[in-house]
């Protein structure tokens, strides 16, 4: 099975019922995505597939069509993503483990909403945060959006 | 004398006897520096937190868990504030498991003593207690002690360490100490010419420290005082793999234990052979500990890799055995109340006469209320992992622990290795909140990496086993009476606390060989030490007999004091009539800070401002940890429910060493409270715990956070902790804000039981 990630074509052998989650962390290596539930209920996993957040725990490989994007694969060279500099100008990581998740969350919403609301922000960030960085995590996002892409 | 030491610490009070004879002879002792032979080529150490290269990379060293309480910042800032080097130019670094790292001030503040009270027999008694903490050598993060703990060590270790590289300077150069000027990891000579810190460390390291330093005032602090970039911002924001759940190491193997989900039940029988159909599954084996064991029975499935161990573990047939404890929810209540009814308890708190100022209290002049709280989880991000090693006669251990030196110790106990051949190699913590204290995931690994041929293993525990195996905030039930004097004020106030005790619960499974005997001053922390004065008062704390694993949770005993005492303070405020933050005042006319951090609290939130239609707002304060804090909770009426809309926080700390750290811990530990209020709850039945995840055990999301109005004040005299204080006052806020709002007075958690949120 190939997978596309981050840009890169990787061959996978795995049971077909692997969650992505595991096949991305225990496989290809990548430990970024956190695992926190296993039921796509806390998003500390989340990944894009497709620009869309999902929940990797929660995706058997043989279901995934797309290319993924893990939080590895945001910086360009050694530039950090807006959403990065954004997440360490505000100081938002506490424990720090949920904010993997929440970045590539926040990542996939400005994408589509570049000036997202306090209501878009509530619709959209349903990732668990156990720190209660909630409010870092809303700043963090505003500075993004306000310096655009 | 280990043991006897153990058994000193684990009888609390009693321990300072054996504190003061063993003080004289072991205080003055020096732990060996374990950096010592550990440095890499061309690296010199000069004290337990500090190494520095010949090129002049500067390393400071962490020696509490990271686990966002921001010790990665505050504690390298104590460091490098002293030894003139700039946050920006320093690596930071988790130290390794010592006991040069001990914690002297936890102990100090588990002496049964209210922050207050600062008589000469109780400086006494925490000056022992601080001196038993060297000690015992106990590296632990816990009891929000870190900063008080670090604060003189590790400036000292950046003061001497400066003070050394300048008489090195100065034996080099022949120039004076006194015309010598450091700054930004250089030592600057009078004509101007520059020694790099790495260009003198070799030669420092070799000479004597002197001993006769001078920290700096306060008011030349360059880093101290102020809001400071955290140094782990950047790897917690590319997804760095620095948490236990990310070790990966050549050769490893993944494992996921499963354990009796009746607590500390036996299991009967297992069959491994489906699992080990399953592919990538390498063994099936079973890890039930000796008799004594707390852990109860059970098995672990080793494979290639996490996913292939789940499955495994799912495919295994177990038959587990009973519970030592009721069970179903109803009948661990029933055993509580029957505790709370019976007679005695510990008095942490007797003044006056109380059973005198009720024998002829008029029924009218008093009030009576009993609450409840459930069994609560810790829910860390991360489930609890550790990987280990077993290979000729070495152990390695790689784990995010709140407590290396006891993991070291019982891991070594464990693989029957000597503690010099034991390393545990401490990482980022997702999460701690009391629960990584604990010793039983990185004993699991030792005991499965018996069976892996020298291969390290690391084993993750499911979201389910994590939570389902955890060492509970136990449940607690309370009551209380007041009796109202003419004015309105309580004469007499009189509380009973019943709940299982977490320090013999916690003794039983990290040394299930002594004894856990004596008082546990955490049942009653946060209700015996507040600072009101009433001239009969007295609060009991009562050990209920119910054998589930408990431990400590943020803020631990204050958890549930904080919103027994206050609900029942704003209970005798609406009795009397009277506001309840002028009732405060009123009783905290003796204590200044307490009566500054209420004030504050009302002027911030505009507490006299006319009330609004479908809104309400509640008070209440709790000092823990020596902060103190009062907190505001605004609730509004909506379509969807309940809306905790808006916390205001005044909470004074004495001096703050990152107010931008202090107040992001408040904000959390608010926030953690408030995620109990909103629907948390351990229940059993059948012996098991009835929640297994984030869907039945929820905390609080974005959409449902307050704004939050937080004010660190600086008032104090004696410095106090941040990770947990936040937590006791905010839920008997936001109870006291829904009575304010609809009349409904909720005496039971979680108050979503009986009222619906947004």
């Amino acid at each position: 099975m190939i997978l596309n990630v981050n840009g890169n074509d990787i061959t996978i052998d795995a049971e077909s019922d692997m969650p992505l989650l595991w096949a991305l962390r225990d496989l290809v290596g990548l430990k970024g995505p956190k695992f926190g539930c296993g039921i796509a209920a806390c998003g500390a996993c989340t990944v894009l597939i497709d620009g869309e957040p999902q929940r990797s725990c929660s995706i058997p490989i043989e279901s995934v069509e797309g290319s993924i994007v893990t939080i590895e694969g945001l910086p360009q060279g050694e530039k950090l993503h807006r959403v990065q500099d954004a997440w360490i100008a505000e100081n938002v990581p506490q424990c720090g483990y949920c904010q993997s998740g929440q970045i590539m969350a926040a990542v996939a919403l400005l994408e589509k909403t570049p000036n997202p609301s306090d209501d878009d922000i509530d619709e959209a960030m349903t990732n668990l945060c156990r720190c209660g960085t909630y409010p870092q995590i809303r700043a963090a996002i505003k500075r993004a959006a306000n310096q655009g892409v | 004398m280990g043991k006897i030491l153990r058994r000193t610490f684990l009888i609390g009070a009693a321990a300072i006897t054996g504190g003061v004879a063993f003080g004289a002879y072991k205080f003055n002792q020096t732990y060996p520096n374990p950096l010592e032979g550990q440095t890499a080529e061309g690296e010199s150490t000069f004290n337990p937190y500090l190494k520095i290269t010949k090129n002049n990379d500067i390393t400071i060293l962490v020696p509490r868990a990271e686990m966002g309480q921001g010790v990665s910042t505050t504690l390298v800032a104590l460091v490098a504030e002293e030894l003139d080097v700039d946050m920006d130019q320093i690596n930071v670094e988790i130290a390794p498991a010592s006991y040069a790292y001990y914690n002297s001030a936890m102990m100090a503040d588990g002496a049964p003593l209210a922050h207050f009270n600062r008589t000469a027999t109780a400086n006494a008694t925490r000056s022992a207690m601080f001196g038993l903490g060297k000690i015992l050598g106990l590296q632990v993060t816990g009891g929000s002690s870190s900063v008080a703990d670090a604060y003189d060590k590790l400036r000292q270790a950046g003061c001497t360490a400066r003070e050394t590289l300048k008489l090195a300077a100065s034996k080099q150069t022949g120039v004076a100490v006194e015309g010598l000027k450091t700054a930004s990891g250089k030592i600057t000579l009078p004509d101007g010419k520059e020694l790099t810190y790495g260009e003198l460390a070799e030669l420092a390291a070799t000479m004597d420290p002197p001993s006769d330093v001078e920290m700096r005032d306060s008011s030349d602090w360059r880093i101290l005082g102020k809001a400071t970039p955290r140094t782990d911002a950047r790897l917690k924001s590319t997804g760095a793999p620095i948490y236990g759940i990310d070790v990966e190491l050549p050769d490893m193997v993944y494992a996921t234990v499963r354990m009796n989900p009746r607590l500390g039940g036996p299991m009967k029988s297992f069959n491994g052979a489906k699992a080990k159909q399953v592919k990538g599954v390498l063994d099936v084996i079973e890890i039930t500990g000796p008799e004594n064991e707390k852990f109860g029975g059970g098995f672990a499935v080793i494979a290639t890799n996490t996913w292939a161990a789940f499955k495994g573990a799912d495919a295994v047939d177990v038959e587990w055995g009973e519970a030592p404890y009721p069970a179903t929810t109803d009948a661990i209540m029933s055993t509580i109340k029957t505790a709370l009814d019976g007679a005695g308890g510990d008095e942490l708190r007797n003044e006056g006469d109380v059973d005198l100022a009720f024998a002829d209290a008029p029924r009218d002049n008093v009030v009576e209320a009993t609450y409840q709280v459930p069994y609560l989880a810790h829910a860390t991000m991360e489930p609890m992992n550790a990987t280990a090693q077993l290979k000729d006669g070495r152990l390695d251990i790689w784990t995010g622990t709140q407590a290396p030196t006891i993991v070291r110790s019982d891991c070594a106990y464990e693989a029957q290795v000597d503690e010099q051949n034991t390393f545990v190699h401490s990482t980022y913590l997702g999460g701690g909140f009391g629960r990584r204290g604990e010793v039983d995931f990185p004993r699991f690994a030792t005991r499965i990496a018996k069976s892996t041929g020298g291969k390290p293993v690391q084993v993750i525990w499911t979201r389910e086993e994590d939570m389902t195996h955890d060492t509970y905030r136990p449940a607690s039930i309370s009551k209380w009476r007041a009796r109202l004097g003419d004015d309105g004020l309580p004469v007499a106030i009189d509380g009973q606390i019943a709940t299982p005790s977490v320090i013999a619960s916690v003794m039983g499974r990290t040394y299930p060989s002594l004894p856990a005997s004596g008082p546990d001053n955490t049942i009653t922390h946060g209700a015996f030490d507040q600072p009101y004065s009433v001239e009969n008062y007295r609060v009991s704390g009562i050990k209920a007999p119910v054998d589930i694993p408990v431990g400590f949770w943020r803020s631990v005993g204050n958890s549930y004091n904080g919103f027994y005492h206050e609900s029942f303070m704003d209970e005798i405020a609406v009795k009397t009539g009277m506001d309840p933050v002028e009732l405060r005042l009123k009783l905290m006319k003796d204590f200044p800070t307490a009566h500054g951090v209420v004030s504050r609290v009302a002027q911030m939130s505009k507490w006299s401002a006319p009330k609004q239609t479908g809104r309400a707002k509640g008070i209440a304060f709790t000092l823990s940890f020596g902060c103190w804090v009062a907190q505001v909770i605004e609730v509004a009426e909506t379509d969807d429910g309940l809306k905790i809309e808006n916390v205001w926080c005044a909470a004074d700390i004495g001096e703050a060493l990152d107010p931008g750290i202090v107040e992001s811990q408040i904000q959390s530990g608010i926030i953690y409270g408030l995620s109990s209020a909103l629907g948390q709850e351990i229940t059993f039945e059948d012996g098991m715990v009835e929640q297994t995840n984030f869907d039945t055990f929820d905390a609080m999301r974005m959409a449902q956070c307050p704004n939050m109005m937080i004010d660190v004040m600086e008032n104090a005299d004696h410095r106090g902790g941040a990770g947990e204080p936040g937590t006791p006052p905010s839920i008997a806020a936001l109870a006291n804000a829904i009575h304010a709002l609809n009349g409904m007075r909720i005496r039971t958690m979680p108050l979503s039981n009986e009222v619906e949120f947004a």
